[in-house]
Formats: structure tokens, sequence, C-alpha cells
């Protein structure tokens, strides 16, 4: 939904309406892209994968392109050397958009702490949600979906980012 | 026979080589810089040794010899199986050496990373620079004066242009023609579903005709080796989950067996046999995964599905092994972390009579006569296997060209030698002939874990040595004496005699390679890991060259490259 039709709407009695469909939308439609980078990034893939079926939670379109995502799921450890990338690739991702930190070493950096290692993801792009686990199992994933799912069903096209503010 | 070559060498090079101190039985020599590449033309062209395998050339660091830095060779010669350590000494004043780029094509990629890490500079090297930290890093980091969180941001994606990444280093072929209207550079990764996260490609292009293509590696350099030096010998052993991650067990076998080794101790029979049922399994699965991606990538979905399925039920079992399904972390120095569970045997056994070769024989109806795949596969990314043992291939992708060596047959660890298994060798060496001897090697582990499930011998799970091995958990909690053991080997480590040591384990990519430096105390002075997709990726430019874009897509796939072990 564009700015200027969330900034019409956001005054009138149709907010709640509106919201309530829109997120209903985006939240069971949530399309991944999967930036894997390490261990975590197999796991993602056995959550994909027949056993776990990412698709009863409505998330089993996984892009590559960032143009085509709304969820940044980071999987696995990111060098000093990889930040600038997935840097871009977040700022690639249009409005609205949802991180997931998936694993320790996204989250923190896990047990790698030394010379080539990012401390966590949060220290370059924003984390809505952060996922433990070394790595997590796939049901641990999947609660982290389902957090989600949480955040974008309280949203409103009220809050300062569909507004253009 | 041990000497043979070191007394050669001594005999014929009396200036130059000199013994390096005996070690646990391994033939190393000290080589002076001056005589180094004779003696490196020698031993590769010799016909009584033919060292035609470079597995490894890495640094050391020793700050307080007079000679700071060390270079370190190992070869292996497939005719007479045996590895050769070859040590150089280099002062850091003028840390140089003459190149083996000449002799193996190898050396190319072991070079730069000993340049990147050490600061080791080869003279006439065609591209010397910086190969797993990014380009704007300064300094050396395994050197032991780096701190080991001494971290530098990059601060742009990394993008190095074609001809600054082709003009490194000393007179590297500068690319006039890459300018030139008809020709353009396509960048493929790290972010690309085919590159799988974290290896990138510039291809220098033709319409769609690659003319050159350029890997790029480090994306996923973590500091293993930097790491590793200051934990404790059992510390690491989660580190190497994390090597290969898709088939972590034979990472800790590979480790655990080094250690040993340094330590001069031999598991009991039990534990051996299960570190191979463990190490096929993982097999199986390594290149279950490896199938169903490179299948994906060429546009198949529905054989990853029955690919997933199977490795899911493999997890399974190594899950009631150790309680992880991928970072297993399931051996230890001198043992295992538990005997198998309860009724293990018997699920096994059953998984691998009906589930896994299920999933195996259904991957083969769909895929291995399927027409579209056929073409896409075959005669594609092909390489002779002289050209591939001379690149450094070890593992499937040189069985697939015909050399049929496997250190599982070539030098037996484990019983390895009393089972009854085939190595199944391709003949073109294209992608079809790897997708091929995955497929048989699958079939094979499952002979091998049949056999191993009907001789288990009972045991002890672990090596009765106080020094080695921790006492049983529930005596810690009841017994004085088992508490005051196991604080002290907690803190006081496992402490191996001083000397190095290099041994190698077949693991599902290749030879998996640990040398290890021990100095005496409890955390190792230097580990390097050979791993065995380093190698083979660095001939990605040969594989590709002049093939359709969609071809590197398949190649890529079906080398199996993990970055984990890629970039360590
Ligand atoms: S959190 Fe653990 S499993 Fe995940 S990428 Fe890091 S080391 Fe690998």
């Amino acid at each position: 939904m564009g700015i200027e039709t969330s900034s019409i709407l956001r005054n009138t009695a149709l907010v709640e309406p509106v919201d309530a469909i829109l997120n209903w939308c985006r939240e069971y439609s949530c399309w991944p892209y999967a930036f894997g980078t390490a261990c975590c990034a197999i796991e993602f893939m056995a959550v994909a994968a027949s056993h776990y079926d990412i698709s009863r939670f409505g998330a089993e379109v996984i892009r590559f392109s960032p143009r085509q995502a709304d969820l940044l799921v980071v999987s696995g450890t990111i060098s000093e050397k990889m930040a600038p990338i997935l840097k871009k690739i977040y700022d690639q991702i249009c409005e609205p958009k949802w991180v997931m930190a998936h694993g320790a070493c996204a989250c923190s950096g896990g047990i790698y702490d030394n010379y080539c290692t990012v401390q966590g993801i949060d220290t370059i792009i924003p984390v809505d949600v952060y996922v433990p686990g070394c790595p997590p199992t796939p049901e641990a994933f999947l609660d982290g979906l389902i957090k989600i799912q949480k955040i974008i069903e309280g949203e409103s096209i009220r809050d300062p980012k569909y507004c253009g503010e | 026979m041990a000497n043979v070559v070191v007394q050669t060498l001594l005999e014929k090079f009396p200036e130059s080589v000199s013994p390096a101190p005996d070690f646990r039985d391994e033939e190393a020599v000290c080589v002076a810089r001056e005589g180094l590449p004779e003696v490196l033309r020698f031993l590769y062209a010799d016909p009584d040794t033919e060292y035609r395998l470079l597995e490894d050339i890495c640094g050391a660091d020793y700050p307080e010899r007079e000679k700071r830095f060390e270079a370190v060779y190992h070869l292996y010669s497939v005719k007479t199986a045996r590895h050769l350590r070859l040590k150089v000494g280099i002062g850091e004043e003028d840390p140089t050496l003459p190149t083996a780029t000449g002799i193996w094509k190898a050396a190319d990629w072991f070079e730069r990373e000993a340049f990147d890490q050490y600061g080791i500079r080869f003279e006439g090297h065609p591209n010397l620079r910086r190969i797993l930290n990014h380009e704007e890093f300064v300094g050396h980091p395994l050197r032991k004066d780096y701190p080991i969180k001494g971290r530098q941001k990059l601060t742009r994606p990394s993008n190095l242009g074609w001809d600054e990444r082709k003009s490194a280093g000393n007179g590297g072929g500068s690319d006039a023609e890459a300018g030139q209207p008809e020709q353009m550079i396509l960048n493929i990764g790290p972010a690309h579903p085919t590159t799988h996260g974290t290896l990138r490609v510039l291809a220098r292009l033709e319409g769609e005709t690659i003319l050159e293509a350029d890997p790029e590696i480090g994306y996923l350099h973590r500091g293993f080796e930097k790491t590793a030096e200051t934990l404790t010998y059992q510390q690491v052993i989660p580190l190497t989950d994390r090597l290969n991650y898709v088939s972590a067990m034979m990472n800790n076998v590979g480790y655990c067996r080094a250690v040993e080794k340094l330590l001069g101790i031999e598991v009991s029979k039990r534990v051996q046999y299960i570190r191979v049922i463990v190490s096929e399994l993982s097999r199986i699965i390594d290149h279950l995964v490896c199938i169903a991606a490179n299948i994906v990538d060429i546009g198949a979905l529905t054989p990853y599905w029955y690919c997933f399925r199977e490795r899911e039920n493999v997890y399974e079992l190594l899950e009631a092994l150790c309680g992880a399904r991928m970072t297993t972390s399931y051996t230890r120095i001198g043992g295992l972390a538990h005997d198998l569970p309860d009724g293990w045997v018997d699920k096994c056994r059953e998984y691998i009579r009906e589930r896994v070769p299920r999933g195996i024989e259904e991957t083969d109806t769909l895929i291995t006569k399927n027409r579209i795949f056929v073409d896409r596969t075959m005669g594609v990314g092909a390489i002779s296997g002289e050209d591939a043992l001379n690149w450094g291939f070890t593992g499937p992708c040189l069985r697939a060209s015909g050399v049929p060596f496997d250190v599982r047959k070539a030098n037996p660890y484990y019983d390895y030698d009393k089972f009854d298994f085939d190595i199944p060798v391709g003949s073109n060496g294209d992608t079809y002939d790897r997708y091929l001897v995955r497929m048989e090697e699958m079939r094979q582990s499952l002979r091998i874990i049949e056999q191993a499930l009907d001789g288990l011998p009972e045991g002890p799970i672990s090596i009765e040595d106080r020094r080695i091995s921790l006492p049983e958990k529930e005596a810690v909690y009841t017994k004085f004496g088992a508490l005051v053991q196991h604080t002290k080997l907690i803190v006081d480590g496992i402490l191996p005699p001083e000397g190095e040591i290099y041994s190698v384990t077949e693991a599902a990519n290749g030879v998996l390679g640990f040398y290890i430096v021990s100095d005496g105390t409890k955390r190792p002075y230097r580990i390097k890991v050979r791993p065995p997709c380093f190698a083979i990726f660095q001939a990605l430019p040969q594989l590709t060259e002049g093939s359709m874009i969609a071809d590197l897509i398949a190649t890529v796939g079906s080398l199996n490259i993990i970055a984990g072990e890629l970039d360590r």
C-alpha cells in the first residue's frame, strides 16, 4: 500500500479494517530472502523441505532477489568481508520488510569472536526476531517465523514506516 | 621402506636437504630455500616416487626462531601411497619463496593463503593477492603477534575490478581485451542462489560464452585456525563441526584421529567401528545434499524432496546419538562422548536397509536417465584425471575423472581394509560422472555400515588413560578421585608431546587433512586444515572455460563446495 494512500486513510475510521485485512495478507504470505551463509542455512533448507514444510506457514516462496522479498532471513556467520553485502541487500529490499537473525552467529557472532567475524548482524542492520541455537532446530525457526507473523499482526498503516516518516 | 625417500633426498641434495626431527614415523625433511625448486621438481618427476598430488602448503610462525616463518608442504604419491612433508624456513626480513605453481597448479590458492595469513611472498606466482581476508585488510592475521580480535572493517562491498584482480602480484596477466565492447564482466554471487550464499564468481563473457571465470572466496572466513590456537585440544572439537557442516561427524573423526596420532594412542575397536558407521552415515547425507542442491540449481525441484526426506531419517539416527542434528561434536580425543543408545543398532539397520536405499533408488529413477538432466550435465565441466590430480582434486571429483584414489583403500584406517566395498570411478570427469560416482558411493557406504554393524565389537568407548579421558559423569558426582581427575583434565587440558603430525581421512569431499604442531602445552601451537574443496574450487576457470553460464551453475553444484571448509 502506497504511502499516499496510507496518509489519506490514517485519519479515518477505515484504519482498523484496512489494517486487519492488510496484516492478514502480509502475515501469511511472507516471501523470505534466504541470506544463508553457513551451517544454519543448511537447517533452513531442511525447514523448506518436505518434513518441516515451511509452506504450512505461507512462507514457501523463497526468493533470491531482494526486490521480490519482504522477510530477510540471515542464516549463518557474517564475516567482515560479507558485511557490506548484507547491508546492501537489506537496503535493496522494499518496505515493509522484516529481518530474522537465524542462529547464534547472526544474533551475536556465536562461537566466533575473532578478527574476521561480525558480532551480530544488529551491528549492521535492524533485526526484528532473534532465533537462538547453533544451529536452531527447524522447530525453533518456525517459532521465529510465527513471532514475525505476530509482529506483522500488530502493525498499522498509522505506523511511521507506512507514512514515509 | 619408511625413509627411502628421505635417504634419497639427503644423498641427492646434501646442500639443501637436512633431516627433520623424527616423530610418529612420518617422513619429513627440512629444505633450504635455495634448493626448493630443484627438490620439488625432482619429487614430482622421479619415477620411483611420483609425488603428483600436492595436498597442502601452509605457513607457520615461530617468532623466537632465527628464521621466523616456515612454509610446510605436504605431498602425496598415489603410486607409493605415502606422504612427505617439506619444511622451509624463511627469515622475516625477506619472506620470499619460489612458487610451486609451475609444477602443481594446486599450489596457486594454497600459496595465496599462506601469503594472506602469514605474509610469505611467493615469487613467480601468477596472481598473489589476498584470498580469505578482504582487500582492505592490513597485516597478516595468523602471525603470532596479530591480536585475535583485531577486526578490520571493509568499507564497501568487495568490488575489485577485473584489472585490479588480475594485475596483483608479479606479472599477472593484465587484460587488454576485458574492456572491449563485445565482452562483459558478469558478477555472480555471493548473494546468488547457486553460489549457496558465500561463493562468488566473476565471469568474463562474450555473449553467453564464458571466456574466463574467476572465483572469489573468503566470505565465510571465520578464523578457525587462529581460534583453535587459543583453545585446548578438546575445545577445538565443536569448531570442527563447523568446517564441513553437512557431514560434521567426519570432521570430528578426522580431527580426533589426528590428535590421537599426536598423542600416540589407538582407540578401541568398538570406537573405531562406531566412527566408521557415523562417518559413512554422514557421507550419505553429504552426497544427498550435494545431489539435491545440484539438481535444484539445474531446475528440478522434485528430487530435492526425496533426498531431504532420507536425510531427515539419517538425522534422526545422529540426533539419538549426540542430541544434535548437525553440530554433532560426538567424538572425543581417545573415544566417543557416549556409547550407542539402546536399540540404536536395530534402528540403524532398519533405516539403512529400508528407508535410505528407498530414497537413493527413487532419486536414481527420477534423475539418472532423465533426458534433460543428462543433456545438462554430460560433458559439462569435464576434467581429465591427470589435470584433476594436478589441481589437487581428491574424493568423488577425482574419482569421477577415473583416478581410483581413496584414502580408505590406499591408506586404510579403522579396519576399512576389512570391509568389502568398491571404489566407484567415472571415465569422463564431467558433472554427470560426478553425480554417478556420488550415487554409487552412497550404496557402497550402506554396504560398509551393514558390515560394521554386524561386526560391531564390545569394548570401552574411551581410552583408559587418566591424562586423556574424562571419568564417567556418574563417578564425578559421587567419588572424590574422579572429581579431581575431571577438574584437572579440564583445567590443565591434554598435554601432548612436542612434535608435529599430519593425518588424513577420507571425508565426503575428499582428503581432509589436519596438520597439528604441538609445543607441549595444552593448546595447539598451529592447526592447519587441509580442506578438500579448497583445492577443487580453484580449478573452476579450467572447468568452465568456453562453456555457458548455465553450465557453470551445473558445474559449481557438482563440485560440492561447502563454504565452511572452503573458507574456514
Ligand atoms: S549459529 Fe552455529 S550452526 Fe549457525 S552458522 Fe553459526 S556456527 Fe553455524
